[in-house]
């Protein structure tokens, strides 16, 4: 077996046991500046305080709403066709506006296979689905609960996290009913 | 039929025996909790201060109780191709040969008590340090047997490593001692104890430091320590189990209470290293500059250093309790305050009655049985005693975090090619010394 030499080792350094008690000084430093300043670790006490996420963050997801209430999904499944781990499963049925082709009768998203990539944000046409909920943490007792459905998706107001930030997407609707000339 | 002297020495020695018995299983919890809790503390972060039993969690000393609860209703597997034999007996014969080192050690001087002599050592060998010596030798047995008889490549490479590990450092350990011996001229550890209560006395002149062994033989206690490391399969020794190296080492096939043995021994093995490296080198339960005659001959002033000594960790757990309490308000206002309030009660009220105790004793009002200034000497010696176990036990944690993990052949190679010339070195230069002084 051929040992190599480390570069840049001195003597003492050697010796070892002088560097063992500076570095036994260094540690000791730490365990007492944190036994008598216990604020100034560098720790987050997760739940009781919570990391600020930057405003990109992929958390949740959330499906939008227009004026009346009806959702903007149009079951177009471009984001169920995105998405990488097929976890959107969407079943459109008749809208009654005649302006508008379809509406989701159902959409799920089994968030036991998400991946939080953000294609099906990206893919949407309408802003339909953002993932701009601040919950990162998502835990479930049982699978089928975490299967969130429409009216989980829809319902923004009962959670006790609020979406703080929804950042402007540019939307160019260049087809269909809402065009712009 | 016995006389009743003879049937007190023997109380004395069983109960001796059982509260050093009894005393490195005290110490576990609390040597895991202190492993946890300093190990954070080192690593910037906070540790274990979750679990709690109504409300109280107590800086994470909970945390043990939950952990002897997960590890004794885990499963008990027996792998099938397992020699039944070693395989079972290895995890007991780790936890009672940890055990007994602990036999030998005085707690405090011998003191009379109502005309019995009571000793605060449970076996007082002739033999002394050569039995420790002989029973860490076998607890080499216990690694070599659990690693043997797992029936698993990765635990036999664990046990082997382990194995040649203490045994080349078992050589070292007990070349330093040697040189101790030479010194003190006894092998009896009480005889060990006794001589470093003195102040030392070099070449004719007496120094104003106590008679320790590690003023005597100072690079026998760095031996002495670094071959305690390696006894104990301890970090920067610990390739055995290094969890990144060798999944776990020896004890991998182990499960539940067989593990709990194990992870027990080892937590045990460092306490008694503890104790025999204070006790050797550091005067044992001797408080430095006062010898036990002196302590005598003054029960007022061992009262009075008791209950300061009381008032001021009273005082201080008071003060950190009430800064952690601070701490927590701010994060989450309304959260552990009957805690805080009962743990602030705790210390402050402990270092009142310390202070009324002592207000007391120097106004004249406590009764002076003539037990009272052997059973004062002792408690001093006890704590005096405790308190370096404890800082060995802090050591264990602190190098453990300080240090990089060596490889094996870097092991190989200081234990048998710079400790053990070392030690033969110092055996010489002692004997040597010891010569000329003489003439």
């Amino acid at each position: 077996m051929r040992v190599v030499e480390r570069p840049g080792v001195t003597g003492i350094q050697k010796f070892y046991l002088v560097e063992v008690v500076k570095g036994l000084l260094v540690t000791l430093g730490h365990a007492v500046r944190n036994v008598l300043n216990p604020s100034g670790m560098p720790v987050i006490p997760y739940p009781e305080q919570k990391k600020d996420l930057p405003p990109t963050t992929r958390g949740r997801h959330r499906l939008m709403k227009r004026e009346d209430g009806s959702p903007r999904c149009t079951a177009c499944m471009l984001c169920a066709t995105a998405c990488p781990a097929e976890c959107i499963h969407i079943l459109a049925e008749e809208s009654p506006d005649p302006k508008v082709e379809k509406l989701p009768a159902k959409f799920d998203i089994d968030m036991l296979r998400c991946v939080f990539c953000g294609f099906c944000v990206d893919a949407c046409p309408l802003d339909a689905i953002r993932m701009d909920v601040p919950e990162i943490a998502i835990a479930g007792y049982t699978r089928d609960s975490l299967v969130y459905g429409k009216e989980f998706l829809m319902d923004h107001d009962n959670k006790d996290i609020v979406p703080q930030y929804n950042p402007p997407r540019p939307v160019v609707w260049t087809h269909g009913p809402h065009a712009k000339p | 039929m016995m006389d009743s002297a003879q049937l007190f020495t023997l109380l004395n020695i069983t109960v001796m025996t059982v509260i050093m018995w009894l005393t490195p299983l005290q110490f576990i919890p609390f040597f895991i909790w202190l492993e946890r809790k300093g190990s954070a503390l080192i690593q910037d972060r906070i540790g274990p201060n979750r679990a709690e039993i109504l409300g109280f969690r107590l800086f994470g000393i909970i945390h043990n109780i939950a952990d002897v609860i997960k590890l004794l209703m885990k499963e008990n597997i027996t792998p099938t191709n397992v020699n039944r034999l070693y395989y079972l007996l290895a995890p007991f014969w780790s936890m009672t040969v940890s055990l007994l080192p602990l036999l030998v050690i005085p707690l405090a001087a011998p003191i009379t008590v109502a005309g019995h002599p009571i000793r605060f050592q449970a076996a007082n060998f002739d033999v002394g340090i050569l039995y420790v010596l002989s029973i860490t030798s076998m607890g080499v047995f216990g690694v070599i047997l659990a690693g043997w008889a797992s029936n698993n490549k990765f635990s036999l490479l664990g046990g082997l490593r382990s194995s040649a590990q203490m045994i080349s450092y078992e050589l070292s350990m007990g070349l330093a001692v040697v040189g101790l011996l030479m010194v003190y001229q006894t092998v009896k550890v009480d005889g060990i104890v006794e001589i470093q209560g003195h102040l030392l006395t070099v070449a004719g002149h007496t120094l104003p430091l106590p008679n320790w062994g590690v003023f005597l033989q100072p690079v026998g206690f760095i031996l002495f320590l670094i071959a305690a490391f390696a006894e104990t399969n301890r970090n920067p020794f610990d390739l055995a189990e290094g969890e990144s190296e060798l999944v776990a080492g020896y004890h991998v096939e182990y499960s539940s209470v067989k593990f709990a043995l194990f992870f027990m021994a080892e937590y045990s093995n460092m306490v008694a290293a503890s104790f025999l490296i204070s006790t050797l080198f550091f005067g044992g339960y001797q408080v430095p500059f006062a010898s036990t005659e002196e302590l005598l001959q003054h029960p007022r002033a061992v009262l009075t250093v008791l209950c300061l000594l009381s008032a001021v960790g009273g005082a201080f757990f008071g003060i950190l309790v009430s800064r952690r309490a601070e701490h927590q308000e701010r994060l989450q206002p309304g959260s552990r305050r009957m805690e805080s309030s009962f743990l602030k009660a705790l210390g402050f009220g402990k270092a009142a009655l310390a202070l009324s105790l002592l207000a007391c004793l120097w106004m004249g009002l406590l009764p002076a049985p003539e037990w009272l200034p052997g059973v004062l000497a002792a408690l001093l010696q006890t704590l005096c005693l405790l308190v370096k176990v404890l800082f060995f036990c802090w050591l264990f944690v602190w190098v453990r975090w300080t240090l990089p993990r060596f490889r094996y052949d870097q092991l190989m190679k200081m234990g048998w090619k710079m400790m053990l010339p070392i030690a033969l070195l110092n055996m010489v230069i002692t004997a040597v010394v010891i010569l000329v002084q003489k003439n």
